[in-house]
């Protein structure tokens, strides 16, 4: 048996409207403490308005060996950017 | 002494001596992230400290300020209850220790957000908010070690055993608590007491922990008559620099 907690991903929200973004992970005996670590760790310079955690084990990853078939096909093919339009500023963050 | 200058005192006293307290376990928690949940839990209560402090000294009306009150005032003059400057033993009895206050606090905060002087009102206001986080992790954590293992229950019997004698000061009212709820100015401690009593009885039965059967609560602390010994060694490290350097800054 581990006597290390469990490790949590965490992700904030900055701000209403705005996606929630990794920023870290850390180590918590369950979800609820999870939330109170990430609280006191990530968001004592106000930094958020939403808290999102994930136990660690529960992310499945992409396999660093297989960047080759998984990424580099797409390197070549720029006409798949979106970057020909014209995005009005009125649309805000996207 | 005028009581409300003594009550301002009291409040900040107790902020003051239990977030230095508190502060000893910066670099020394178990985990990282305990450590930095502790460190602003102190920080919490000094700036609340700040604020009684400061709010006192503009009462007492003699010039002086939150930091003269804070550093250059010997243990006889500090009105923080005995509880608060008990030492922080293991990690279980620091956290027994800070919900046996936060507990109290909450209730007397969310009283005083009531109170007819409207700064006591505004500088509760604020500290209210940051309490009621103090308490949701003092008494989820007691609950974790309480009903853990063998050995965190056994430990935070132990530290509930030896803490529980202190808590009653805090609920306990004299002259100075009977005069300033008379003015409308602090709720009635008896009122307190009761709620106080049912958050406790609540967290240690879901802790699965014994509250000692007895009422018995050392007295001396709020009122300034018998600080115990502890009061006087925190005062050396924590006043130290300004004694040895008068009106140093940084």
């Amino acid at each position: 048996m581990s006597n290390e907690w469990p490790l949590w991903e965490i992700f904030i929200r900055g701000q209403h409207g705005m996606s929630h973004r990794h920023v870290g992970s850390l180590h918590a005996a369950d979800e609820a403490g999870a939330i109170k670590n990430a609280r006191d760790v990530y968001t004592r310079r106000n930094e958020g308005v939403s808290i999102w955690v994930v136990e660690a084990r529960n992310i499945t990853a992409s396999s660093p060996s297989e960047k080759g078939p998984m990424y580099e096909p797409s390197e070549s093919k720029v006409y798949r950017h979106p970057t020909f339009f014209d995005i009005p500023d009125d649309v805000g963050a996207m | 002494m005028d009581p409300y200058f003594e009550f301002l005192c009291r409040m900040g006293d107790n902020t003051l001596i239990l977030g230095h307290r508190v502060s000893e376990w910066c670099g020394h928690a178990p985990v990282i992230e305990e450590d930095i949940a502790l460190a602003n839990t102190a920080l919490d209560l000094i700036g609340q400290t700040q604020m009684w402090l400061g709010l006192a000294a503009e009462v007492e009306g003699k010039g002086r300020t939150a930091d003269d009150l804070a550093m250059l005032r010997d243990a006889w003059d500090f009105r923080s209850a005995l509880l608060v400057e008990q030492p922080n033993g293991d990690f279980g009895q620091t956290l027994m220790r800070q919900f046996l206050f936060d507990a109290w606090h909450l209730e007397m905060l969310k009283g005083l957000t009531q109170s007819c002087e409207p700064r006591v009102a505004e500088i509760a206001a604020k500290a209210v908010k940051e309490v009621q986080y103090h308490v949701e992790r003092s008494s989820e954590t007691v609950i974790g070690l309480g009903d853990g293992t063998e050995v965190s229950h056994d430990k935070m019997q132990a530290a509930l055993n030896l803490l529980w004698p202190f808590a009653g000061e805090l609920c306990t009212p004299d002259a100075v608590d009977d005069a300033m709820h008379a003015k409308g100015i602090a709720p009635d401690l008896t009122t307190i007491r009761t709620a106080y009593d049912t958050h406790i009885e609540s967290v240690m039965a879901e802790a699965t922990l014994t509250i000692p059967d007895s009422r018995f609560a050392h007295k001396g602390g709020k009122s300034g008559f018998q600080h115990s010994e502890h009061l006087g060694h925190i005062l050396t490290q924590m006043q130290w620099l300004q004694r040895a350097y008068p009106g140093a800054t940084w």
